[in-house]
């Protein structure tokens, strides 16, 4: 079994309070950074480590950082993306309800790494525990002194700001999350230029997740080698897994990166309901396409599942047993992608509304002969001809259930009825 | 504090008064339980920005209301995780409990009936937001208990004997 090492504190009593955090040797790695440390051998330190973003592309967290330039005459930013708006994902929200510090001294250690002297936190407003947490913690590191100016009697000076989102998951998008901060409606920016070099009020800023960052403090305790020692090459370090639907032991599993979706699955969160057999797991979330019962034996990491067809995304995998409609889930999906489109594509805007009167026809027991080529050609024009990965998400998702399930939405046409009801 | 000193608190935080107008929505929504014309109104002279910026993100963001909502707003999730584990039937029964569709407010004023996209707590589905509060692991039983707990409450705010307090929609 693998030592927690984001988890460790979570089922703690006062896991949240900074006493707590700091008897676990908590602060020690920024106290590290600072003493040992410049700021260019920070991003070697992770550069070497090869932690990949945990928000879902799974790019290089020590390139990102590398990228932002070193003279610019501007302030540098670091944004802390705790949007956390995939459905099936809520690895975010524990660590910032149950181990807030673990995130902030992965905040500092980044701030020292690429310049930056203020961060946002940017949380969904829903999470209310989670913002209060993270303002109790915030300011237990300040009035320590590991926030605040010339932090740990160092040259760095480094402040924390939470700002509170209002119901847009187009905000988990970097660049949309940008606008959001900047105070207009969110939606996502052309790139380049990418934020690295001309991100929030046209500084460079970096934008990373909050497990990613919780994971710095961690790498520079423990050095790169041992991240990269657990789970795969490519892949490497712990990993938060959000179990959620029909499963028996729901919950959130750390666990290596590249664990099989099997036995994460069936072992670690008990296999489906009684009576019931697993029919498709969707594994990282909505965006990710879902795969069939016989495809489980598949590593969950960014490579794996990518040629697999789908994608480690969020890791917020939902299970769906063999008594549910998978047309109703594929149009509970792509409702989910038409209601949170930010209206700035066309292509996303308006065709995702046309593929939801369709897909609502057919589950309906109304769908027509054709329905489905029509489905398939909504997705080949909503796919690669928007702005951000919403629309892409939502016409693979769409594709993949077409694909593994069709003999379901043939099953509605031709018996005019929801064969499940 | 009033509502002016906190959104000026808050705006302190950013570069721009632009960027506080997210946070200075909260909070005067918080205040007003809504956010009326006049209130959006009072935000931007607060912070000296175009009325149309407040305008722009009072009517994108879910989280804001411009209508108002009963005493307790009742936020169940439907997406895919709290749909697998049963919402659809919550959502039937608090409809004929209350007495009111989806989107409608008790005529007593207790209860707003929404449902939401997903609340991030998937790992105890079915899931309710009230207020700042999330209710997990629901079922029919945890939310006639749930509803009976909040009209007692509402009956202690407003002075009332919780025990006579009739079911909305009798």
């Amino acid at each position: 079994m693998m030592e927690p090492v984001l988890l460790r504190n979570v089922g703690v009593p006062d896991g949240h309070q900074l006493a707590t955090y700091e008897a676990g040797g908590g602060y020690q790695a920024l106290a590290k950074a600072l003493r040992e440390h410049t700021p260019d051998e920070i991003i070697d330190l992770v550069k070497e480590s090869n932690l990949r973003g945990r928000g879902g592309a799974g790019f290089p967290t020590g390139m990102k950082w590398s990228f932002v330039p070193k003279r610019v005459g501007k302030p540098k930013y670091l944004c802390c993306n705790a949007d956390e708006g995939e459905p099936g994902t809520f690895k975010d929200r524990i660590i910032m309800e149950r181990d807030p510090h673990q995130l902030i001294e992965g905040m500092a250690i980044g701030g020292y790494a690429i310049g930056a002297e203020t961060a946002y936190v940017y949380i969904r407003g829903e999470y209310a525990l989670a913002i209060r947490r993270l303002e109790q913690a915030l300011a237990e590191a300040h009035a320590k002194g590991y926030l605040g100016k010339r932090i740990l009697g160092s040259d760095f000076n480094f402040a924390v700001h939470i700002h509170c989102g209002a119901g847009a998951y187009i905000c988990g998008e970097e660049t949309a999350m940008l606008d959001s901060l900047e105070g207009k409606r969110a939606q996502p920016r052309l790139k380049p230029p990418f934020p690295a070099v001309e991100g929030l009020y046209a500084s460079p800023t970096v934008i990373n997740n909050v497990e990613t960052l919780a994971c710095v403090p961690h790498i520079v305790a423990r050095g790169p080698n041992w991240f990269r020692s657990i789970g795969p090459d490519k892949s490497p370090g712990p990993k938060l897994y959000c179990l959620s639907g029909q499963v028996r032991k729901p919950g959130l599993y750390e666990l290596p990166m590249g664990i099989p979706l099997r036995e994460l699955v069936e072992e670690r969160a008990g296999g489906p309901l009684p009576g019931r057999k697993i029919k498709a797991v969707i594994p990282g979330g909505v965006s990710a396409p879902v795969i069939p019962e016989h495809g489980l034996d598949v590593g969950m990491d960014f490579d794996s599942l990518a040629a697999a067809g789908s994608m480690l995304g969020s890791a917020g995998v939902i299970v769906i047993d063999d008594s549910t409609c998978m047309v109703k889930v594929a149009t509970r999906i792509i409702e989910f992608f038409h209601h949170e489109s930010c209206g700035k594509c066309t292509p996303c805007r308006e065709g995702l509304n046309w593929v939801v009167k369709v897909l609502r026809r057919v589950e309906a027991g109304q769908g027509a002969p054709g329905d489905l080529e029509q489905l398939q050609a909504l997705c080949k024009g909503i796919f690669g001809n928007t702005f951000c990965a919403l629309g892409d998400g939502a016409a693979m998702g769409l594709r993949a259930a077409l694909t593994h399930f069709e003999h379901e939405f043939v099953a509605h046409i031709e018996a005019g009825r929801c064969p499940f009801h | 504090m009033n509502m002016r000193e906190k959104i000026e608190v808050a705006a302190a935080r950013y570069p721009n008064q632009r960027s506080a107008i997210m946070p200075a929505l909260l909070i005067a929504q918080k205040e007003h339980g809504h956010l009326p014309g006049p209130v959006l109104e009072e935000v931007a002279d607060i912070l000296g920005v175009e009325r149309i910026w407040v305008y722009e993100l009072a009517t994108f963001y879910t989280l804001f209301r411009t209508e108002p909502v009963g005493m307790f707003h009742l936020q169940l999730c439907d997406n895919v995780s709290c749909m697998l584990r049963g919402s659809e039937d919550l959502l039937r029964h608090l409809e004929a409990v209350l007495g009111i569709k989806k989107d409608g407010t008790t005529l007593d004023g207790l209860f707003t009936l929404s449902t939401v996209e997903c609340l991030g707590a998937c790992e105890m589905a079915p899931v309710m937001q009230v207020g700042d509060d999330y209710c997990g692991g629901l079922d029919i039983a945890r939310i006639d208990a749930l509803l009976e707990r909040l009209r007692a409450m509402a009956g202690q705010a407003i002075g009332a004997d919780p025990a006579t307090t009739a079911p909305p929609g009798e």
